[in-house]
């Protein structure tokens, strides 16, 4: 059926909303600093893997689990070499340094790999899933099982061992969780490891889903991700993986509706801005 | 280099300055930061064109329109702010970018991708304004753009931005009207957003989507950071610094946007307050200058 068609398209690209959004989520709720150069991350897992496609070689996974450190890294480097400094100033301070960061990136994105799409030939051997009713494709059902595979690990990691109950603590209170002995550098820096390299994850899988890479693949899928994060109540991994996906769905099912010849992507934008004025803690916010 | 690129990247310049006061008053009094101001640039440069070439309305007949036009979306689009916090503000002007540009991108009455072409040169008495008219026409509109914002500086209405910039619960507490004072804010802001628009249409001659994209808010916010936030001569330097040091060293145009991001992160991180804003290095050094040399030209020393 078309219907279930239509889903499968919606979970794939509610994947990749999900996964990126993590990340923000993740810093906002512990550092309450709109990240915006999470954007930049994704492009840079991408380029990483394609990197290793393009030189190294054609295996995904060993692609995969590069893109996937390097962006963890940059992460934690813009952590610990930026953020870190400012984070007592005035809001708007980190913010548009942040702004700043995706902007410099992007360009140097721009500059070192070209204006142009890259195409991203890894292989992969995986099987599809083909019924009746509906078609999943190898790269669609590698999205839907590795995402599914990354949220069981982070609800692991978040509810079940000590770097988790850190995270918790910092979210609630960072200098009172630092006065009873959690080491906060350390857990906000894991924090941006983590998250970075879900959304590098994300920029490679996109990257082999769309089979290209380019300097501006990050804009409008981040600033989408920031909607995720809006939506889903700041700062609550949860909501942001629920919201990734109602997000995809509505995209996917107005974007298909015949009369609808609104851009899709403006649709997150429409939203984001209704839910700020009427629910402005988020869908599933309780703050 | 001849006389008229000169008065072409003046032009340019003269109308980012006007931008770069009108987010001024936005970001720099108000705390507003605001990454959409491309979106109300372009409201401005469409409405101009759309008078212009398909009401046949000359540039100043459609002027006072266009000012009107942008106003009232600027108080509309104002309107989040009320509701949302500074970070969450700057979300939605983002989204500003990508909603207006895709109105004018989809919908056929803005021309859609093909733009808006042919818009005529305004006239004076009859006669089109030539290119050092054109850029006589924009600084006197810069002129009036900086008396204005020195008189605004120095009204009730600018104090009331500062206070609830810093912090809104204290302003409310002292009696303030916050949500008026930010709908000023994004009024005046967007009129003035809307002059620099009508200016730029008339003189490029065509709009097009793509010119008032995410990636001019940046540059537009990076001028104003660059100067000094909250500062007349600090937006109007920014400008200037910008706009036209890339021309001057043609080998920095290719690297402009990593240009405009690092001086964004650069800046916050060293020189908050910008190259003059208040209390800036270079704005203290050149007043300590200053006056060493009134002191030496008064005391009749060398």
């Amino acid at each position: 059926m078309d219907f279930l068609q239509q889903l499968v398209f919606a979970l794939v690209l509610g994947s990749s909303y999900a996964l990126i959004a993590i990340g923000l989520t993740m810093v906002y709720g512990i550092l309450k600093v709109l990240h915006v150069a999470h954007a930049g991350i994704y492009t840079l897992g991408a380029y990483m893997a394609l990197l290793v496609v393009t030189h190294l070689t054609r295996n995904f996974w060993v692609a995969l689990l590069l893109g996937m450190v390097a962006a963890g890294l940059a992460g934690v480097l813009i952590y610990r070499g930026v953020y870190y400094y400012i984070l007592r100033r005035p809001r708007i301070v980190p913010l548009i340094v942040s702004i700043g960061i995706f902007t410099a990136m992007n360009e140097l994105f721009r500059l070192l790999f070209g204006p142009y799409q890259h195409a991203f030939p890894a292989v992969l051997r995986f099987p599809m899933v083909i019924t009746p009713y509906f078609l999943i494709t190898q790269k669609q059902l590698l999205i839907i099982v590795l995402t599914t595979f990354f949220l069981l690990m982070l609800y692991l990691v978040l509810n079940k061992t000590r770097v988790g109950l850190a995270w918790q603590a910092c979210s609630q209170d960072l200098s009172m969780a630092g006065a009873v002995g959690v080491p906060v550098d350390w857990a906000v820096a894991l924090n941006f490891l983590l998250g970075s390299a879900l959304a590098g994850a994300a920029g490679v899988l996109m990257a082999f889903y769309r089979n290209m890479v380019y300097p501006t693949m990050g804009n409008v899928v981040a600033y989408k991700a920031f909607v995720v994060v809006v939506l889903g109540g700041f700062g609550s991994v949860r909501g942001s993986v629920i919201a990734g996906m109602l997000l995809a769905l509505v995209e996917t099912f107005l974007g298909s509706l015949e009369w609808f010849n609104f851009p899709r992507d403006a649709i997150a934008f429409l939203l984001l801005i209704l839910v700020l004025m009427f629910r402005p803690k988020g869908l599933f916010g309780r703050l | 280099m001849t006389l008229g690129y000169l008065l072409t990247v003046g032009t340019f310049t003269g109308i980012f300055m006007i931008l770069t006061l009108s987010l001024n008053i936005l970001t720099g009094y108000a705390k507003q930061v605001s990454l959409g101001h491309a979106a109300f640039f372009g409201i401005g440069a469409y409405a101009a064109a759309i008078l212009a070439t398909k009401f046949g309305l000359s540039f100043w007949a459609a002027l006072p329109c266009v000012v009107a036009v942008t106003t009232v979306v600027g108080i509309f689009l104002g309107l989040p702010s009320l509701r949302v916090s500074h970070d969450f503000l700057v979300l939605s002007t983002i989204g500003l970018n990508f909603i207006v540009g895709s109105v004018f991108k989809y919908f056929s009455f803005f021309g859609g991708s093909m733009g808006i072409v042919d818009i005529p040169t305004p006239t004076f008495f009859g006669k089109a304004f030539g290119t050092v008219g054109y850029f006589g026409l924009t600084f006197a509109f810069v002129t009036l753009a900086v008396l204005t914002s020195i008189y605004f500086s120095r009204t009730w209405g600018r104090l009331a931005m500062e206070a609830f910039g810093e912090d809104e619960t204290a302003a409310k507490a002292m009696g303030i009207n916050v949500a008026k004072f930010k709908i000023y804010a994004f009024a005046i802001s967007s009129a003035y957003a809307g002059i620099a628009g009508a200016l730029w249409a008339h003189y490029v001659g065509s709009v097009f989507p793509e010119n008032f994209g995410f990636d001019r808010s940046i540059d537009i916010l990076a001028m104003l950071v660059l100067g000094g936030l909250g500062t007349i001569r600090g937006a109007v330097f920014g400008a200037l610094l910008l706009q036209v040091l890339p021309e001057a060293l043609r080998f920095i145009q290719d690297y402009r946007m990593l240009v405009s991001g690092a001086v964004l992160a650069l800046m916050m991180v060293f020189q908050p307050m910008g190259l003059l804003g208040k209390g800036s290095f270079l704005y203290l050094r050149s007043l300590g200058i200053l006056r060493h040399f009134r002191r030496g030209v008064a005391s009749g020393a060398p």
